[in-house]
């Protein structure tokens, strides 16, 4: 009988701790396919950023670092200038890249540091309890938004991928959801993508995970996966920004 | 190499790192350390190492981490302003036990302050600096000749306990002159068998400091304590010169310490008896040597250039009943030798008096 569908070598067989209807699992799978495609498990290193992402290490069968809150790329690009020859990725939510990490993001892409950056995209501080984000989305009530986040007087959301995709260091820049079937598959082939680049040396590879947060938006698992197709991908559309050849 | 060479201050510390096999080099410029960075700017990449102009103190610091991570030696160089940003990265290498070797070329404080020399960040430095329940290794040297020996010496420290180390240096050190005998370390080897280089052949590893489960910070924390107990026994410096039957000693650190110099070679010039004491690790402090003097002398001067940040640890240190006092020069003016000279002499007077 042929097997069409297996747990990735790289992914530990475990309990995670994530909540229903959350999309870090689904990211983790991700990346465990594409290090089991390209059959680097034992030359890649992940940076966990501070945040429900930071427990990396409890679920892919990596060495993995810790960087403080916003510091992964930095991180990153001492660990990838000491073993050039290994592959380097981090993996961040919105908090830690869009807010407090903004500047380590721009100036390791702006660098062209040869690393992969998986940045999940929820739309609010998930580990912390909930609060507003830089990517939170107008209207979107948090427990620091509690009337709704207004743009006159909270500011805007900040789209990262095409932010980075005008600097010339970055390599690949897309944005993709895992709400569906159809949009999951091409977050797997961006991930790979993101992957391949840098195995190929070509600069930063930066992928945007649209994810749910059913906890703190407060909604259940399938209402948050309609929230993304209805509020998430029109704020912030998906697509290949940037792909260098 | 037995031969001596002119060097500036901050170029025998680059050397030193050199020697000591750092080829990793992340830092941001400020004055009045940029000698250190452009001199590696041109001598890392020659030697097959790296150098990084970061985009700030904080980017700097957590490439430290990576690097340190990846099991390289490796350095940054900084001031105050820029030390006070990264101690957000030094307190998660404690906590993750990676070591690195950071020098600060102290400015004058608080604020923007100034450029010239002062020991403002005394307490910074020994007092951890950042969040949490750690130290640094911190060295001060105050020769252009200790510039270049402790560096390699801060490297051996912080790969031997997994912990920082602080360099701290002034403008004095890292501005003078002065030959130098460049001796290489006898041994570079250092094995690092929790560095993350993939895991190839062996089980994925991780470096943290994250600790959330019941009772695992508190174990954490207590190796990390054991660990600085076991420094202060193995590895406290300390230079100490004292007359037989002296009856003051001075302590002072770094470029500080060389002004007493002169102030007590005066002073032996007039017939006074007395000790000269150098901390030359500030954390750990000296204690035990400082017990040993001022049990013998009754009085302690401390000279520091700031407004009294190590006298803590010396009247800390000060076996009972002995007189800790302190000459404190702070804001970027130097004490003269005259000026200690004549405070010994009033102390000395004052015991006299009250005789």
């Amino acid at each position: 009988m042929k097997q069409v569908f297996k747990r990735p070598e790289t992914l530990i067989k475990t309990t995670n701790h994530f909540c229903p209807g959350c999309h870090h699992g689904t990211a983790h799978r991700l990346i465990a396919e594409a290090i089991d495609l390209f059959q680097i498990s034992d030359s890649t290193v992940g940076v966990a950023g501070v945040g429900c992402g930071v427990f990396l290490y409890d679920y892919l069968a990596l060495d993995v670092c810790e960087a403080p809150h916003g510091r992964a790329p930095a991180v990153a690009t001492g660990l990838k200038r000491v073993h050039p020859e290994n592959i380097v990725f981090t993996y961040q939510g919105d908090g830690d890249l869009a807010a407090i990490g903004m500047s380590e993001i721009i100036h390791t892409a702006n660098r062209g540091e040869n690393i992969t950056v998986i940045f999940i995209n929820n739309c609010v501080y998930g580990m912390t309890g909930g609060q507003m984000a830089p990517t939170t989305l107008s209207g979107q009530k948090t427990t620091t938004s509690p009337q709704g986040r207004d743009y006159a007087y909270d500011g805007y959301p900040i789209r990262m991928t095409e932010m980075l995709a005008a600097l010339d260091g970055v390599a690949f820049a897309a944005r993709v959801a895992v709400n569906k079937p159809a949009t999951l598959n091409k977050a797997g082939q961006a991930v790979n993508k993101a992957f391949e680049m840098q195995i190929n040396k070509m600069g930063l590879s930066f992928v945007e995970i649209l994810s749910a947060c059913p906890t703190n938006w407060g909604m259940t698992p399938s209402e948050s996966l309609r929230r993304i197709e209805a509020e998430m991908i029109p704020f912030y559309p998906l697509g290949i920004f940037k792909e260098k050849k | 190499m037995e031969d001596r060479v002119m060097l500036k201050g901050s170029v025998a510390l680059a050397e030193g790192a050199l020697a000591a096999g750092c080829r990793y080099y992340f830092g941001y410029p400020i004055t009045p350390q940029n000698d250190i960075p452009e001199y590696l700017s041109m001598h890392m990449r020659d030697r097959g190492g790296v150098f990084i102009q970061a985009e700030s103190e904080i980017a700097s610091i957590n490439m430290l981490l990576g690097a340190a991570a990846a099991g390289a030696r490796t350095m940054t160089s900084s001031s105050g302003p820029g030390i006070s940003l990264m101690q957000e990265g030094l307190s998660y290498m404690a906590g993750s036990e990676l070591p690195c070797v950071v020098v600060n070329i102290t400015r004058s404080g608080p604020g923007l302050g100034g450029i010239s020399a002062t020991q403002g960040d005394y307490n910074q430095a020994t007092c951890g600096g950042g969040h949490g329940d750690y130290s640094l290794i911190v060295l001060a040297p105050s020769s252009v000749q200790e510039m270049y020996d402790l560096a390699i010496k801060a490297f051996e420290l912080a790969d031997k306990y997994r912990n920082p180390a602080m360099i701290l240096g002034d403008a004095i050190l890292g501005q003078m002159k002065e030959p130098v005998l460049l001796v290489e370390p006898k041994s570079l080897s250092y094995e690092k068998p929790w560095a993350l280089t993939g895991a190839k052949g062996r089980k994925p590893q991780r470096v943290k400091s994250l600790y959330l489960q019941d009772g695992d910070m508190e174990v954490h924390n207590l190796k990390l304590a054991a660990k600085y107990r076991r420094l202060a026994e193995e590895d406290t410096m300390v230079e100490v010169d004292m007359d037989d039957g002296a009856e003051i000693a001075v302590v002072a650190f770094g470029s500080c310490a060389r002004i007493v110099i002169s102030a007590v070679d005066a002073a032996r010039e007039e017939g006074m008896r007395v000790a000269y004491v150098r901390p030359i690790t500030l954390f750990p402090f000296p204690s035990a040597a400082i017990r040993d003097v001022s049990s013998r002398v009754g009085k302690v001067l401390t000279v520091e250039m700031n407004t009294g940040q190590m006298v803590r640890d010396v009247r800390l240190a000060a076996a009972p009943g002995s007189e800790v006092h302190l000459l404190a020069k702070p804001g970027g003016a130097l004490p003269t030798p005259q000026l200690i000279l004549e405070e010994m002499k009033k102390l000395l007077r004052q015991g006299a008096e009250s005789k």
